[in-house]
């Protein structure tokens, strides 16, 4: 059962050192202020996964606190490089960065396989790619019906899964709605599941294309207005495009990287906006 | 309306959203394709359905979009799927007529690399987003396009990663390795319009655009590029055309 607690008290109790880590939001409901509280409490060594990762996984690998990167498309959508992650890759600063990649596809299918705690999940997917040469979490599997030779991806079990939705209710049962990427999946593979939500209300309300997380599947619901910031929550906020093009000169350089974490998110009561 | 009335780029994404006429259904990646995309549905073709791999099917947005997961994708869309269902039973289900690809770099069988690449002696790789769709996106729909500005560093010999197949190492390779589709029909530049040969899945220069040679174009490639047959030259843009494109493009630097 969700217990509806405060952000500091959720993090720190669900979100271990070492532990593998799903941020999910496909650029909508990105949980920007977990990421934040992730950042002020110095929980290390992180397996980072994420189809997407984007502005809020270059700051925590440029926090220094991830390890392992489990991924298939790392950019800022629509600027350009994640800086911080090009220099964790390249150049292995602040530390070096393992990588374990895919496509979207066969992430999308490793969630899947996570969900249905299945050990993994086929695909038609990887044909001709050297991906497949980089990773052992793809290998093929040929059909025992028409022996068809089929990519074959692990599951993806997060230890933890954090998502950002819109609403809750004071039972904990989330509903988010709008493009809900594969957040259904992420919490359902995962050990542990936090959420923050933009409002709790009374009673969830149907929306079309919605998600209902029941409250019995998901640890803890925080009650972070904004928490998805830059990116943003459907009916609530818009994407804040401009931070995402500021971002750029800020990720470029490390010192002024490091100032703007010091003073947005490691200051004491410090909400980027 | 003369050469000196719209510029290289504004050719390309022209002549990108013009190889949309008469497709359904197109996977749209972001920057120049979803320009191209978006022009298409202003244009040439007004009913094409856009699918974004964010899981909206049918967006209609006004504006270009910065991110495949803008708002307006998923509010103007005739619906929003998960993300597992756009590239389980959308894409690999056979569904989408032409992806729309953009790429790092591509080689003369238009594989692509958007992976890393290699900076010379001495120096670590060049880091790039990665895969994203791709790989999917051209082994799955029935045809893919690509776009991207023409010089020998997007041209290249050879790819440093084959992150998405094209045409292999040619004719054949795509069928062995049972991919559905039929790989890329046309890589659009701001110079020209390459093709794969039919006997050889090589590209050569099929079309030219207003004002450039073929020596240029040759230039810029990282290959000894092939001419086909006949080399054609592009249709300037009309008025309608670059009104639209240029609308699409100011509406997109507005808000959000």
């Amino acid at each position: 059962m969700a217990e509806i607690r405060s952000l500091h008290d959720a993090v720190a109790d669900l979100v271990h050192e070492g532990d593998t880590l799903a941020m999910e939001g496909f650029t909508h409901l990105i949980p920007y202020a977990a990421a934040h509280e992730v950042i002020r409490q110095g929980t290390t060594d992180l397996s980072l996964a994420r189809m997407t990762p984007d502005v809020v996984y270059d700051q925590l690998i440029g926090a220094g606190l991830v390890r392992k990167l489990i991924f298939s498309w790392g950019g800022n959508p629509g600027v350009g490089s994640l800086h911080r992650f090009r220099d964790a890759v390249e150049n292995g600063w602040p530390r070096p960065l393992e990588l374990d990649e895919h496509s979207h596809a066969g992430m999308a299918n490793r969630y899947v396989a996570g969900a249905s705690r299945l050990p993994f999940a086929v695909l038609r997917g990887y044909r001709g790619s050297d991906l497949a040469t980089r990773t052992d979490t793809v290998s093929s599997v040929v059909c025992p019906f028409t022996g068809e030779e089929l990519a074959a991806v692990a599951a993806l079990n997060p230890d933890v899964t954090v998502v950002h939705a819109q609403q809750a209710d004071r039972a904990g049962n989330v509903q988010m709605w709008g493009l809900t990427g594969v957040q259904k999946e992420a919490a359902l593979a995962a050990g542990r599941v936090l959420v923050t939500v933009e409002e709790i209300v009374d009673e969830l309300t149907p929306r079309p294309g919605g998600v209902v997380l029941p409250t019995w599947v998901t640890d803890a619901v925080c009650v972070v207005p904004g928490g998805a910031h830059p990116s943003y929550a459907a009916g609530y906020t818009v994407r804040d495009n401009a931070f995402y093009q500021a971002w750029d000169p800020i990720a470029r350089d490390r010192d002024a990287f490091t100032r703007w974490i010091d003073e947005n998110v490691r200051t004491e009561g410090a909400v980027a906006r | 309306m003369t050469t000196e009335d719209f510029t290289r780029d504004e050719l390309m994404e022209v002549s990108a959203a013009r190889a949309l006429a008469g497709a359904r259904t197109c996977f749209v990646g972001i920057g120049l394709p979803s320009t191209a995309a978006n022009l298409a549905r202003a244009t040439v073709n007004p009913g094409l359905v856009l699918i974004y791999e964010s899981g909206t099917i049918g967006s209609k947005p006004t504006r270009l979009p910065l991110s495949i997961g803008d708002g307006e994708l998923a509010e103007t869309a005739d619906a929003v799927v998960p993300v597992p269902e756009m590239f389980n039973y959308w894409l690999q289900g056979g569904r989408i007529d032409v992806g729309f690809l953009g790429a790092a770099q591509v080689d003369r069988f238009a594989n692509i690399n958007t992976t890393v690449v290699d900076r010379g002696p001495g120096k670590p790789q060049g880091r790039l987003p990665g895969a994203g769709g791709a790989p999917e996106i051209a082994s799955n729909c029935g045809e893919v396009l690509m776009v991207l500005r023409h010089s020998t560093r997007g041209f290249v010999r050879k790819l440093d990663f084959v992150t998405t197949l094209g045409h292999g190492s040619g004719p054949g390779d795509r069928e062995r390795l049972g991919m559905r589709g039929a790989g890329p029909v046309a890589v659009i530049t701001d110079l020209g319009v390459l093709r794969p040969d039919p006997a050889t899945a090589e590209l050569v220069l099929s079309a030219l655009h207003p004002g450039v040679t073929v020596e240029q174009v040759r230039a810029a490639t990282g290959w000894d590029l092939k001419c086909a047959d006949t080399v054609g030259v592009t249709e300037p843009p009309t008025a309608a055309e670059l009104a639209a494109l240029r609308a699409l493009k100011s509406a997109g630097r507005e808000g959000r």
